[in-house]
């Protein structure tokens, strides 16, 4: 038996008196990519950054790799192990694009700066930004600052990557060029948990698809399942409005 | 002996000028080097006052930086709450017996422990209006609060920072003057004495109030050309990362496990 990457049991989190997440079970198998849905408030991106310890939960259980993350002591190095690419990208603004790759690489996992360049360029021209690595991040748009801000992530050789609406903040035709890096992503067989609205992107990549709402995992299936033949009224109900896509 | 107002600035110009170049070079070394030290101290104090400890944070390092933080702001009352003039004299005599320093080092001593505090509210306001999600992607890479503190944040306070650092080292050049309570010769000390022994008090400070004018204008200038430099090296494109909806986080946040 393969051992889950994520093992989520009965999660609970309020943030004052709105309780955001009621009772989450979830795991997400080696390789696997789930995808959550969901309208906003639903709870999805708070349940990631649960996972990279962003959010303190109130309640419940989180095992990665068989570890129970809210009691382990070294936190920054759990938290190096795990990628993270958020909805405004969070480029550091006081350095270029390949210092952006490099910098946790030579802080946290002590690489030299000739090591952490390397793979820094590999990264970069993985995503296809290699002709950037010298430009300053305000100098390129969001499309370009997402697919460098997953380079930094994969930088460090997460073993899980969280996307948090990695597509949310972005014009509609740059969305194609962050999503196309994402899926090639999920071909090498990374492990990612993926919130976002791309329905599309849902259904081509996902192995798995999550539909939260209102705190709780609703429905959960197969893109298969999910798009075509849902359960539960509240996920056709959502679907709905993504009939185009 | 009756002579025109030009007259006499010219004569005092013509035979003093060597102890009020002596006096501008004293209140130069003392306002830069109280600017910049001040600059380390509010670096220290004020980046210490923004960590914001996460609740992943040991027992042992949030009672410490309750600590720190107490002492800081004591720190800062206290030396915002009394004036410089006053500073002076009870520090320079208070501890002239203990460390038996010469009035230079006492005077750099009063305006940088002076300077640090308003410059640790500086580099504080700056820090706290350095993006939220810099810190949680520097977090979410591994790096540590100190880590990110010193590579993240602080480059980026530091520069929006900057106008209020520069402007800090112009009051200085000004507000040094009332360091001649402890015979320091700097400018203002200076044209006291020749005014003692001229008694053309107008033409003296008038000439001396000349003096720290340009002073400041030369400061000044300097200061907007390293600002423009800066600003130069990295615009800001509409697209930059500042949007209304990272503000929302960055408010929610406030209130929530942060230590403040």
């Amino acid at each position: 038996m393969s051992e889950a990457v994520v093992e989520i049991h009965d999660l609970h989190k309020s943030f004052g008196s709105l309780e955001v997440l009621k009772g989450i079970d979830f795991s997400v198998a080696p390789g696997e990519v789930v995808c959550l849905i969901g309208s906003s408030g639903s709870g999805k991106s708070t349940l990631l950054r649960c996972i990279n310890l962003l959010e303190k939960p109130d309640k419940g259980v989180i095992r990665v790799f068989g570890e129970d993350i809210l009691s382990i002591r070294n936190v920054d190095r759990y938290r190096a192990n795990v990628g993270m690419c958020f909805q405004q990208f969070n480029l550091f603004k006081n350095m270029n694009v390949l210092k952006n790759c490099m910098i946790a690489q030579e802080k946290v996992l002590k690489r030299s700066s000739k090591e952490a360049e390397e793979k820094a360029m590999f990264f970069l021209k993985k995503v296809g930004m290699e002709a950037f690595a010298n430009a300053d991040p305000s100098r390129i748009s969001g499309g370009q600052k997402q697919r460098v801000a997953i380079a930094r992530a994969l930088c460090m050789d997460p073993d899980l990557m969280l996307f948090d609406e990695p597509t949310s903040a972005l014009d509609p035709e740059m969305v194609k060029e962050v999503l196309e890096v994402m899926k090639q992503l999920a071909v090498d067989g990374l492990t990612m948990i993926v919130v976002t609205h791309e329905m599309g992107f849902a259904r081509q990549a996902a192995d798995r698809v999550v539909f939260m709402d209102k705190g709780v995992i609703e429905e959960e299936g197969s893109p298969e399942e999910i798009f075509t033949n849902p359960k539960s009224a509240r996920t056709r109900e959502f679907l709905q409005h993504f009939i185009n896509d | 002996m009756e002579s025109s107002f030009l007259g006499q600035i010219l004569d005092i110009l013509k035979r003093y000028w060597p102890s009020l170049a002596l006096g501008i070079q004293n209140t130069l070394i003392i306002s830069l080097s109280g600017t910049l030290i001040g600059l380390c101290i509010g670096l220290i104090v004020g980046g210490i006052r923004a960590i914001r400890l996460d609740y992943t944070a040991s027992p042992a390092a949030v009672f410490g930086k309750k600590v720190l933080d107490r002492l800081g702001k004591i720190y800062i009352d206290v030396f915002r709450g009394t004036p410089m003039m006053v500073q002076a004299v009870f520090l320079y005599y208070a501890l002239l017996n203990v460390v038996h320093w010469n009035k230079l080092t006492a005077a750099i001593f009063v305006i940088s422990v002076n300077t640090g505090a308003y410059m640790a509210e500086i580099i504080r306001s700056g820090i706290q209006a350095v993006d939220i999600g810099q810190t949680e992607a520097s977090r979410s890479l591994g790096m540590s609060n100190i880590q990110t503190m010193m590579n993240v944040v602080l480059p980026q306070a530091v520069r929006n920072a900057f106008p209020a650092i520069g402007n800090e080292f112009i009051v200085n050049i000004k507000d040094s003057s009332v360091l001649m309570i402890i015979s320091i010769a700097d400018l203002m000390f200076q044209a006291k004495s020749i005014a003692g022994s001229t008694f053309q008090f107008t033409a003296t400070y008038g000439i001396t109030a000349a003096i720290y004018f340009i002073l400041t204008s030369i400061a000044s200038l300097i200061l907007n050309s390293i600002e423009r430099k800066m600003n130069a090296s990295s615009t800001s494109f509409p697209q930059s990362d500042t949007d209304p909806s990272n503000m929302v986080l960055a408010t929610e946040n406030a209130g929530e496990e942060h230590y403040e």
